[in-house]
């Protein structure tokens, strides 16, 4: 603080030079205490204002969100009410024989389960891990809901031979402890072998490490296809005399305000084979009326909706910044002799680059966690991990698995933000 | 659907629950309407009690998030079957004794007046709706297709098709176009060559597939002409053939039907109004009233013959349900068990297969 080029620090101490070395106010007080108790002050104040945001911030984002993440790893519908059998798996290690007693707990836990009305919690947990599993284990609870009578394996094998399933077995015991991350495992197409070590699925079953290499992919795509549209409008915008940028501002921030949906669908009437844009390739002629393009339901649809509603997000960033470039730079580079490329490249586009930052990590971000747009105009090739997400929250109503999903996503975002900042560094970020 | 889950559980903290009204909750649209009209409406001006209606995307979801934090604002709920089942088996719902459901005129129990499967520990069926082909009449002039195999038979009958995206309903239907009967169908899909039998089909049309993700999808993709076939819920394509006069035609061979029905949350405020509202709506009467204003199907035998016209015209609303007679010739119902235990499977075989 108190080096010599600072003029504040320089001014203080001459006017309190003659004391004994230490600095104080008017009435005596050491200068350094003065100064904190009333910076503590305003800092407290300030910490008030803030706290109803802080509070709600905490309230309704990282609360629920740090709940849903906990789900991704914490699973407790199979230990929590089959106490006797996770009992029994936590004292015998893996490959060890499943013996009368390992039955009798599981026999006993099925039916408290059952009695509880639980099986069903149960019965979804195991089936997270080995499909087609649920059934038997509510339907076994039905039969033995009132009572199950010894020799126990015997009963159960007798119900339903499944029970008698190493796979089942190897299942009922990753699940036997809360913490899981099996849902981590299923999220990279991978799945827990019989002996415990860790396997692909098998192929047909693959889908989501595709999806998320797509939808970084399509993000990616899409952040350089809104530079490449957004960047020479920016600059028209920033160029003009104010009051023509203004109305041309008001055609980048119509569509902005505009709902998304109604977005979405304006480009499936304008792209799919029956609407505008095929009708009038076919009525020039330019193409037969049985081969209109498929420019929607596809990927193409993907990148050209999502590409639209995101272009706004690359235009202001980089327009805010174009406004402050003094045009004088580039002017004193061309009146020193360099073309208007070398000007542009080496003094104008540096100058650009914190807007530039800004719009393409707010574009790729909101491209990673797009949902809606690629759900409606996807069709089968433009579908995003996002999609997959949304299945697992409202359609098999697996948590566990969207949380994972999401977390993963989350994670990898992180990572790229810190490459960001790693490269380019946070600070150049502008956003207006 | 996080929206609504969120506001219904912020709405229950702010508002809590109305006393001694039964808080419906129900799904909106036309769907809600009926809900409105048919039950909500006599209920109260026979009863005297009052019914508060409140929508969500899809009421089950926030029934598992009210009963887990306690905190139940709902009374009734009109959920899918399959969600009913696992909210039940989970323990997330009030039992419901069928001792309580209103016999017939003739004195039938209603145990046995409601169709299989229509009354379950936790819930009782209030219609019956079904996924069904529909194809655009206006685009087949001489034949006209009538059956799952017309449907994967792109010459005979050219044209796009919208599916629905993902597994449930693609795979019976395929298996159904391939010749396997009805009753067979989920036979054959519990095992691996049925699975692929059911893939190897679908991908006889996969190139010519628009997959739809929203229910209102499927009439616009007719309506356009992108499509000329459509397999969608029967109430969509009915409401674009009757209130839009659209020319789209229903197939009933092959329908797959299910059923929607009542739930009380685990912990219902108001219990005993909740269970006399139950009672009331689920009689044949307004069973058969609600079906005048949407065309599912009421799941009372009895009630089929109350069903008067499409509420607002003069037509028979008989022919358009999917519980009709006529109708259930090759239906299929669909197996809920089967799904609960390989929906995450087979939808993530479908994406993948989609993917590729």
């Amino acid at each position: 603080m108190a080096n010599a080029t600072d003029p504040h620090a320089a001014s203080v101490t001459t006017a309190s030079g003659a004391g004994d070395g230490t600095l104080t106010t008017a009435d005596g007080k050491p200068l350094a205490r003065a100064l904190a108790r009333s910076q503590g002050r305003a800092r407290r104040r300030a910490f008030l204002l803030v706290l109803p945001l802080l509070a709600f911030i905490l309230i309704t984002f990282v609360v629920p969100i740090g709940q849903m993440l906990q789900r991704s790893f914490h699973n407790d519908g199979f230990s929590a009410n089959m106490p006797q059998i996770s009992q029994w798996f936590a004292e015998n290690p893996r490959g060890t024989d499943i013996d009368e007693a390992a039955w009798t707990a599981l026999a006993l836990d099925l039916q408290a389960s059952a009695e509880e009305r639980s099986i069903g919690v149960v019965g979804t947990r195991i089936n997270y891990d080995v499909p087609g599993t649920r059934s038997l284990f509510t339907s076994t609870g039905r039969k033995v809901r009132r009572g199950i009578e010894p020799p126990y394996r015997e009963t159960l094998l007798d119900i339903d031979e499944d029970w008698g399933d190493p796979v089942l077995w190897g299942a009922m015991r990753d699940a036997s402890t809360p913490y899981t991350g099996n849902f981590y495992l299923a999220s990279l197409d991978r799945t827990r072998a019989e002996d415990g070590s860790i396997e692909m699925v098998p192929e047909r079953q693959q889908v989501y490490q595709m999806l998320f290499m797509r939808t970084f992919w399509l993000s990616l795509l899409i952040t350089g296809l809104t530079f490449v549209l957004g960047f020479p409008v920016a600059h028209l915008l920033a160029t003009l005399p104010m009051r023509k940028s203004n109305l041309l501002m008001i055609l980048v921030l119509l569509p902005f305000w505009t709902s998304l949906l109604v977005r979405t669908t304006s480009w499936m009437v304008l792209l799919q084979q029956q609407g505008v844009i095929n009708d009038i390739l076919v009525w020039l002629g330019v193409i037969g009326d049985g081969q209109r393009l498929q420019m929607i339901y596809n990927q193409t649809g993907t990148i050209i909706a999502m590409t639209h509603i995101l272009l706004p997000f690359m235009i202001l960033p980089l327009y805010s910044v174009m406004r402050t470039i003094n045009p004088s730079y580039v002017r004193a580079a061309r009146s020193l002799g360099a073309t208007s490329w070398t000007a542009f490249r080496r003094i104008y586009f540096p100058q650009t680059l914190p807007g530039l930052g800004a719009g393409a990590l707010l574009v790729f971000i909101l491209a990673v966690g797009y949902y809606i747009t690629p759900a409606l105009v996807g069709g089968s090739s433009g579908q995003l991990i996002s999609n997959m997400i949304a299945m697992h929250m409202t359609d098999t109503l697996n948590w566990s698995m969207a949380a994972a999903l999401a977390a993963l996503l989350l994670a990898s975002v992180l990572v790229l933000y810190w490459l960001y900042d790693r490269l380019v560094g946070i600070d150049n970020l502008k956003l207006g | 659907m996080k929206n609504a889950l969120f506001l219904t559980t912020a709405m229950s903290l702010i508002a809590g629950p109305a006393l001694a009204d039964v808080n419906l909750l129900s799904w909106g649209g036309a769907y809600g309407n009926s809900h409105l009209e048919a039950y909500a409406k006599p209920f109260e001006a026979e009863t005297g009690t009052k019914v508060v209606m409140a929508d969500a995307d899809n009421p089950a979801t926030p029934i598992k998030a009210m009963v887990e934090a306690g905190n139940v604002s709902a009374d009734v709920a009109s959920v899918e079957y399959a969600d009913a089942v696992r909210l039940c088996d989970e323990g997330l719902l009030e039992l419901i004794d069928p001792a309580i459901l209103a016999p017939t005129a003739d004195g039938v129990a209603a145990e046995e007046d409601f169709i299989d499967g229509a009354i379950t520990e936790c819930f009782v069926g209030t219609d019956v709706y079904s996924m069904v082909l529909a194809y655009d009449d206006a685009q087949f002039s001489d034949a006209k297709p009538a059956s799952p195999a017309d449907f994967f038979d792109l010459e005979a009958f050219p044209g796009k098709r919208t599916m629905r995206k993902g597994a449930k309903f693609n795979l019976e239907l395929a298996l159904m176009a391939d010749g396997v009967p009805a009753d067979q169908v989920y036979e054959v899909l519990g095992t691996d060559e049925g699975v692929d039998q059911a893939f190897a089909k679908l991908e006889e049309i996969k190139d010519d597939v628009i997959w739809w993700e929203a229910g209102a999808q499927p009439p616009q993709l007719l309506a356009d002409g992108e499509v000329s076939m459509a397999y969608a819920f029967n109430g969509r394509i009915f409401n674009a053939a009757q209130g839009e006069g659209k020319p789209f035609k229903i197939i009933w061979d092959g329908q797959i039907y299910e059923m929607e029905g009542w739930v009380i949350p685990k912990g219902a405020p108001n219990l005993e109004e909740a269970l006399e509202f139950v009672t009331y709506s689920t009689s044949p009467a307004p069973q058969a009233r609600a079906a005048e204003f949407i065309s599912y199907g009421p799941p009372r035998k009895s009630a089929a013959a109350l069903v008067g016209n499409i509420e607002g015209t003069d037509q028979p609303m008989g022919p358009n349900l999917p519980t009709t007679e006529a109708n259930m010739q090759n239906a299929l119902g669909s197996d809920l068990d089967f799904w609960v235990d390989h929906d995450a499977e087979l939808n993530e075989r479908f994406n993948s297969w989609l993917a590729s």
